[in-house]
Order: structure tokens, then C-alpha cells, then sequence
């Protein structure tokens, strides 16, 4: 068996900036172990710009961003496999991986940082109504036949979410042809981000249809026709307000999952993002075992992964030199009204750096409303927001000093200003 | 000319090659789809039912009972999964009980082994049933099979023992001239002298071309939902509630592969190739199994489906010759228990009905099983390396979620069984058969078969005629 101070899951953004942490806060033995044919992962395929304007201050592609990261890694010598796929982390942090080459190897690690990323919510999940054809397909999918293999998927488009890989892909594939025909959206409002809204819909004449759910699917072998639905309240479609669009092509851009699987089979306590339950050092609740970026909860920036990453990269090294004692007084972190979740789900405020990084998504666009933090009740921090939306994720800084003790609850919550 | 065309290449048609492959007979199998098992062979519950429901007398009874017993041996010798975990029929209301007392009474006079179990030794066996438990009927020797592979095996069995195989050939008229038969396909003209015909949804048509007939096959359309495979256990058994005139009602099972089915509906309706979902029915599938097992995760839902049982009018299998000539042979109507009696079905109609016709004689080197599929998961790390030595393929990694090697991919386009599409090949390796239902594994697929069968990727189907995922390069 081999043996390695820290293995990272993932050899993408998230993997490469923990690795790179790691190594600058002294480890050396790191081994990153990533699935796909190259460092990078998703990045590979986000060929679009737009990244990078927080952490390098300039406006960088996908490719762009991760090439940066890949120098970084190599030119620290950060040992990595590419090809390598992680079948299961033993309960004594013992990885087991596998590739052409090697077959199955087995690596004891004295800490683990999992960056394994995220997966595309599709039809089965939300169980679209009606036939399953060819040509209902994830965004991402679509994004990589074309980005990555050079094919485009269809000619006559219909996008089902307005989540941002939706929207790309929606002025994607009008650049190489198609006819997009609108998108539809079940809240009332858009799931992505502002700026892809205004570039990838309305710059192309793509109108976008709140409150409305594909309700039918047509087709035997290929897709040939969908319906759309307004939604009431419930999100329930409406009877007789079905509009039709002869289709092609289904994108689907409804959401994305951690990939946690591995973690969920170590027995690590989950999350309500579906990733798992982490502290302020991004630690698990599995001594060493740390996780970051999307799969422990989906960012819209890869710019805050990376940032969170370093932090995940970091207590990993903390931990295999010793220096991230555990303490049995936490501080639950907890979601209340109108927050969707916040990382980390717990404190320890004997290892805290003196600033804490509260990360939540308001559940639904608010305007002229406060964001308080409570300790065991009582207001320690408050903050307005003219406008706030569950696309763009919140990073609150929380200073050390207003939580008197280690021990109790924390809640973030929203409230609406009353108009005066 | 054939001794034998067996028009549809389902689970029935499968077992009935394989059965008939014993003999010194060509057989020939017409299947209008691009993969055998691919209309109701591929969506039903799974299960091998023990055979406690039919009445008493009834093919379904025998065959039921007879394919369940053949069922292990089967499974082993064609490297099928088959999970005997039994069945519990659960009453949830005191004047149930009487009825689980009538079911058993049934079910020893189909010589089924079961026995009642009080509320509280559900409750013991099946952490998550509803507390309104007051009593089941536990039937031991039913299972879950898996039943692409039972399908695909078979056939694949029977094609290494000579039976050929012909895809995406629609049958559009059967005439008899002097002493045999002229089959009109979408690909030109067979010839036979004998026919078999296994058309499944569509045999009520098939039979009427030859003569009028008084039975009819209707659709019934069920819809399921498949959830993800997860720890711990939701359920230990095969659940059903009491049956009605419906069916069998609306079961929750595990599945081979560790993933959890809830279903079915049962809808009458006239179209026989309507295999849609509606929202309406899911809601009430998933209301109805709430009330035999509570907290179902619907959240881990990963697909929904639906498939269409042949039901026939006469409320039981049809497997004979028909009313003017006995070589024509019709097995049809076969619903449900249909899964579980297909080995002992394909048996009769090979060894009573068919070898008799031609005084067939065995042949001496036939082979009752397949070239075993290697799974690397289920070897030694030692062996699975030793594997991976000699074939490196068997550590690269296709699907993430059902972690299927790029060995077991080339494994199964290799067999004697044509797998050219997407759908097939994850019928046979489980490949995008997890959570992110292909996300992933797709596109690797599908750039695996275009390079298989060098062809353009443009070309690759995902399983019907015009199925094409990708549709052209990009500028």
C-alpha cells in the first residue's frame, strides 16, 4: 500500500487550488487524483470567458483560468494521475483508485480533501412527462459533444431551467446555427446570473418564459415536439396553458448535485446541499477529511471555489502537521427564513482564523432587506442589501470576536424592510 | 428457407431460441427494434413471482411455477443476476387478512411454498413497512431478476448455438403458400416452415394475418419510478399490496442492481406503442406506495418510465397452434407473471410444439451456457489486477456511477449478440444506468460504438431508427 501525507478527489479548479495550498503551507507528499484524460475538469469545456475577475482580476476562458492553476500545480511539482477514478475511501482514509496502467492501488492518506466537483440534475431526476427520445440531454452534455468533440446536438432548441450553462449553451449553439426558441423557467424568476441573462438571451432575441415547465415530451425515436406549462404556486403546470414548440433538442439546465457519493459512503454527515456537513476549516465530520468547491455545495463563481479550495488546501495541511487540534464545542450554523443553506454547518472557534466566511443563497429575489446573523438569539451582525438573488452567492464575513462562546447556534436569516 | 421464423425478440422469443437451439433446426428471429428485450422485456418490475397469485389450473399458474423453478439454474448457466429475496403481500386492513388466507390457499394448490406472517414479524423483517401492517403473506422463493440481461443472454445463448438474429425488421404480412411460409418484412421476403409468433403487443395482429382470431392483445400501461441504490436497506423484499382486478398492485422492490422500484400503474389505453409518463399517475403511484412503506426517498429518484403489458382478453397465456394450421404457433398474451415463466414457456413450445413438427433431433454439442462477463468489482483486488495486467482496458473507468470498465464495454460489443446502440450496450453493461443517467458516460459511449463499428458519430443511434444524439459538426 502506498502512503501519502494528503490525496485530493478531483483534479480540477477545486483540487488543483487545495493542492496548491497544501504545498504552501508546507506539505510535500500530495498526490491529486483526477478521473479525466486532464487536469482542469468541467473548465476543460467552458470554453465561453468570464472567469477569473475576482481572483485574477481579469476576464479569462475557462481553458484560460485552469491553465493557470496547471502551472501552478507543476511548477510546485504537485504529483498528479490523470485517468485515475476513486472507487471508494475506506473509514481509515485508505483511497482506492484505479487506472489502465496501475489497475487497482490502494493509498493511505493521513488527510484527504475531496474536489470532486458536481453532476447535472436531468429528465429522470424531475421526471419530465411524456415519452423519452434521443435529444432531451443536460446542457453540460451538449456543451462538451460541442465544445470538446465538435457536434452539434440539434437545430431546432427548446432550454428547460436558466441555469447559466443553460444560457451559454443557448447563445452557443445560436452562434453555430441553431434556433434556440426560448427557455423556460419554473420559479418566477432566473436561475442564473445577471450578466448571462443579458448576453446569452436578450442580445439573441431568446425569450424566456417564467413560471413555466416543460409539461409533455413528443417523441418515438427523436424528440419532435414539447410542450410548456405555466406553473400555479405548488409548481404544478396549469391545464390549458400548454404552448408547442416542434424541437429537436431538450437542454436541460435545472440544477446541479454535489458528487459526494464517496464521502456519503465514508459516513460523512451531509448537508441540506446535498454535500457534506463541514466546519469553518472546510473539515468534514471525518477528522482529516476535508471538502470543497462544488461538490460540497455548487458555486457560481470559480473564482470563490478556488478560494475555497486554498482553505480546504491549507487544514489539510493544518491537520497532518499536527496543528488543527479538534475541540468538542461547535457552533451549529443553521438556515433560517428565507436561506436556502450556509457552509460551513459548523464552527470551531478555537481553530477560527479571526475572520469566519458565513457562505449562503437567499431562497428567492428580495429587494431592500437586511441579512441578520444570530448567536443563541441574539443579533451580532446585520447587514443591508438593496437587492439580493439566489443565483449569486453570498460570502459574509463574520469577525471571531462577536461569538462569545464555542458552544450554540448560529442562524443566518433575511428580512424584508418595510416599505415606508 | 428456415425451419423456423420466430417473429419478436423478446424475453419470450429469447427462451424459445434457446430452447429450440438444442435441435438440429435453423432458426431465424425477426426483431423490428434495434435490440432484442427493448419494448416490454425491458420495462416491467423484475420479478420472478413465486406463483401464489394465478388461479389454480391456468398457464400462468403452471408456467409461473415452472419458469421459478428453472429460474436459478437459468440465471447461473446465463450469467444473469437473479436475487431470491422472497415476497410479502401486506394487508394494511384487518378484513386483508381473510384475503392473505385466500391467497395462501391459492398458492399451495399451485404448490407455492408461504406462509402468513403476523404484524409484528413484518415489522421485524421490514423496518420502513407502514405501521398499519397487520399481516403478510411471505412467498420465499420469489425474486428480482435482472431483466435486460436475462433477455440478451438467452438470445445471446442461442445465437452461440447457431439460432440467427435479424434487427430492425418489421414484419408486415405472413401468408402460408403450399407447405410453408412467405414472412413480408420492411427488408424483403423469409420463408419458413414453421412460424413462431411472439410479437408480444403486437401478436393479436401478427396471428390475424394468417387467420381471423377472437382473441385481442390490449395495452395496459404501468409507470414506475427507479430511485438511486443507497444504504441502508428501504425495503428486504419484494412488497406488494393485496391484488385486485388491476394487477397486482403497486409494488416496491429492490432491484439486482441495489436501486429501489416503485410501481406500477395500470392504465388501459388503445395505442400500443404509447410508453409515455404523466405527472397525474406518477402522483398517484407515489401517494399509494407511500401507504404500504413510509418514507420512500423520492428525493433519490434518478429515472421514470413506463412500459405497456400485453394483456390478452382471455385472462390468460396463449401458447398453442393456431385454429388451421399447428405449424403456426402463437405464445402470446403473456403478461404478467410473463418474466418468471418465460424459461419453462420457451421449453414447452420448443420440446411439445415445435421439435414434434419436424422429428427434430438434439444436437450433441450444445451448450448451455455463455462466455461468463467479466466484472472486475466482484473478483479479488488480486484477481481484478491480474485482470488488468493482461487487459488494461478493465481499469479504465466508462461509467462513474455504475463504475463499468472500458473491458466490460468492449466485452459486450464483442458477443455474438449484435449491442450497436447506446441503449443496448446500457442494457447489457449497466452504463448510464446511474444518478447522472449518462451525463458523463454518453458521450465516451458513444465515440466507443462509432469507433466499434467505424462509423461517423453522426451515425451512432441512441436505440430507434432516427434516435441520433449528435446531428452534425460544428462550423
Amino acid at each position: 500500500m502506498l502512503n501519502k501525507d494528503l490525496v485530493i478527489i478531483g483534479g480540477g479548479s477545486a483540487g488543483m487550488a487545495a493542492a496548491c495550498s497544501a504545498y504552501d503551507n508546507g506539505l510535500r507528499d500530495i498526490l491529486i487524483l483526477e478521473k479525466g484524460p486532464f487536469l482542469g475538469g468541467i473548465l476543460n469545456q467552458c470554453i465561453h470567458n468570464g472567469f477569473g475577475l475576482e481572483y485574477f482580476k481579469e476576464e479569462l476562458t475557462g481553458p484560460e483560468f485552469l491553465t493557470r492553476f496547471v502551472k501552478e500545480t507543476e511548477k510546485r511539482g504537485i504529483e498528479y494521475k490523470l485517468n485515475s477514478f476513486v472507487t471508494g475511501i475506506s473509514p481509515d482514509k485508505v483511497v482506492t483508485y484505479t487506472n489502465g496502467e496501475e489497475g487497482y492501488v490502494e493509498v493511505k492518506a493521513k488527510a484527504i480533501v475531496m474536489a470532486a466537483g458536481c453532476y447535472e440534475r436531468n429528465a429522470g431526476a424531475i421526471g419530465i412527462p411524456g415519452d423519452r427520445p434521443a435529444g432531451v440531454i443536460t446542457a453540460g452534455q451538449a456543451q462538451l459533444y460541442l465544445n470538446e468533440y465538435g457536434y452539434m446536438v440539434g437545430k431546432r432548441v427548446f432550454i428547460l431551467g436558466s441555469g447559466d450553462i443553460g444560457l451559454i449553451m443557448a447563445r452557443r449553439m445560436s452562434l453555430e446555427g441553431a434556433k434556440v426558441l426560448g427557455v423556460a423557467e419554473i420559479m418566477p424568476y432566473s436561475n442564473g446570473l445577471n450578466r448571462n441573462i443579458v448576453q446569452c438571451l436578450q442580445d439573441y432575441d431568446i425569450p424566456l418564459y417564467l413560471s413555466h415547465t416543460v409539461s409533455k415530451v413528443v417523441g418515438k425515436g427523436k424528440l419532435e415536439r414539447i410542450e410548456i406549462s405555466k406553473v400555479d404556486e405548488k409548481m404544478q403546470a396549469i391545464p390549458d396553458t400548454e404552448i408547442s414548440f416542434d424541437v429537436d433538442t431538450l437542454l436541460l439546465s435545472i440544477g446541479l448535485i454535489p458528487n459526494n457519493a464517496l464521502l456519503d459512503n465514508m459516513g460523512a454527515a451531509k448537508s441540506s446541499t446535498r454535500g457534506s456537513s463541514v466546519n469553518e476549516h472546510m473539515e468534514t465530520s471525518i477528522e482529516g477529511v476535508f471538502s470543497c468547491g462544488n461538490v460540497l455545495h455548487v458555486h457560481d463563481l470559480v473564482d470563490k471555489v478556488v478560494q475555497e479550495a486554498a482553505v480546504a488546501g491549507k487544514s489539510a495541511a493544518l491537520y497532518v502537521q499536527g496543528k488543527l487540534p479538534t475541540h468538542e464545542e461547535v457552533i451549529n450554523c443553521v438556515n433560517g427564513e428565507g436561506i436556502g443553506y450556509v457552509v460551513p454547518s459548523r464552527i470551531d472557534l478555537d481553530n477560527a482564523e479571526d475572520n469566519i466566511e458565513l457562505k449562503f443563497r437567499v431562497r428567492k429575489p428580495t429587494k431592500n432587506c437586511d441579512i441578520y446573523v444570530e448567536y443563541n438569539g441574539e443579533v451580532i451582525k446585520k447587514a443591508y442589501k438593496n437587492v439580493i438573488i439566489p443565483s449569486e452567492m453570498e460570502i459574509m464575513k463574520l469577525p471571531k470576536n462577536l461569538l462569545v462562546s464555542g458552544n450554540g447556534t448560529l442562524s443566518v436569516s433575511l428580512k424584508v424592510r418595510e416599505a415606508k | 428457407m428456415e425451419d423456423i421464423i420466430i417473429i419478436g425478440g423478446g424475453v419470450i422469443s429469447a427462451f424459445i431460441s434457446r430452447a429450440l437451439s438444442k435441435y438440429e433446426l435453423s432458426v431465424l428471429v425477426l426483431e423490428k427494434e434495434n435490440d432484442v428485450g427493448d419494448v416490454t422485456s425491458m420495462a416491467n418490475s423484475a420479478i420472478a413471482h413465486s406463483g401464489y397469485d394465478p388461479v389454480p389450473g391456468t398457464k400462468k399458474a403452471r408456467f409461473n411455477v415452472a419458469g421459478n423453478k428453472m429460474m436459478p439454474k437459468v440465471c447461473e448457466e446465463l450469467d444473469v443476476s437473479f436475487n431470491q429475496v422472497g415476497s410479502m403481500t401486506i394487508a394494511l386492513y384487518d378484513e386483508q387478512i381473510q384475503m392473505l388466507k385466500d391467497l395462501q390457499k391459492r398458492g399451495e394448490e399451485n404448490g407455492v411454498e408461504c406462509r402468513l406472517l403476523s404484524a409484528e414479524e413484518v415489522k421485524a423483517m421490514e423496518p420502513n413497512i407502514s405501521p398499519d401492517v397487520k399481516g403478510a403473506l411471505l412467498c420465499p422463493t420469489a425474486g428480482v431478476i435482472n431483466p435486460f440481461t436475462l433477455t440478451a443472454h438467452a438470445m445471446e445463448n442461442a445465437m452461440d448455438n447457431g439460432v440467427k438474429l435479424s434487427l430492425g425488421e418489421e414484419v408486415l404480412d405472413v401468408k402460408k403458400v403450399g407447405d410453408h411460409y412467405e414472412i413480408k418484412t420492411n427488408k424483403g421476403v423469409r420463408e419458413a416452415k414453421v412460424v413462431i409468433n411472439a410479437a408480444g403487443l403486437y401478436s393479436d395482429k401478427i396471428a390475424s394475418m394468417i387467420e381471423p382470431v377472437e382473441w385481442k392483445v390490449n395495452p395496459r400501461k404501468g409507470e414506475y419510478f427507479v430511485l438511486d441504490h443507497y444504504a441502508p436497506g428501504l425495503v428486504n423484499h419484494v412488497l406488494f399490496p393485496l391484488p385486485s382486478e388491476k394487477g397486482k398492485g403497486i409494488l416496491v422492490t429492490m432491484t439486482t442492481s441495489g436501486n429501489y422500484l416503485v410501481g406500477p400503474s395500470s392504465e388501459w389505453q388503445d395505442d400500443k406503442d404509447d410508453m409515455s409518463t404523466d405527472a397525474l399517475t406518477l402522483s398517484k403511484v407515489k401517494a399509494e406506495a407511500l401507504m404500504m412503506v413510509s418514507n420512500i426517498p423520492f428525493r433519490e429518484q434518478i429515472r421514470t418510465f413506463a412500459g405497456c403489458r400485453a394483456t390478452p382478453n382471455t385472462h390468460d397465456f396463449i401458447i398453442e397452434p393456431s385454429k388451421k394450421y399447428k405449424d403456426f404457433i402463437n405464445v402470446a398474451g403473456i403478461e404478467s407473471p410473463g418474466l418468471v415463466s418465460s424459461p419453462a414457456i420457451g421449453q414447452y413450445v420448443a420440446d411439445e410444439l415445435v421439435a414434434p413438427l419436424f422429428k427434430a433431433k438434439l444436437k450433441k454439442d450444445w451448450n448451455p451456457r455463455i462466455k461468463k462477463y467479466v466484472k472486475p468489482l466482484s473478483l479479488s483486488v488480486e484477481e481484478r489486477n491480474a485482470l488488468i495486467a493482461k487487459d488494461p482496458r478493465y481499469g479504465q473507468m466508462v461509467c462513474n456511477c455504475e463504475k463499468v470498465s472500458l473491458g466490460e464495454i468492449m466485452d459486450a460489443l464483442s458477443r455474438s449478440l449484435p449491442c450497436n446502440t447506446i441503449k443496448a450496450l446500457k442494457k447489457r453493461t449497466r452504463a448510464g444506468f446511474g444518478k447522472c443517467q449518462g451525463g458523463f458516460c454518453q458521450p465516451k459511449v458513444l465515440l466507443l460504438l462509432a469507433d466499434y463499428f467505424k462509423e461517423s458519430p453522426l451515425d451512432v443511434l441512441y436505440d430507434k431508427a432516427g434516435s441520433n444524439v449528435l446531428d452534425k459538426e460544428a462550423k
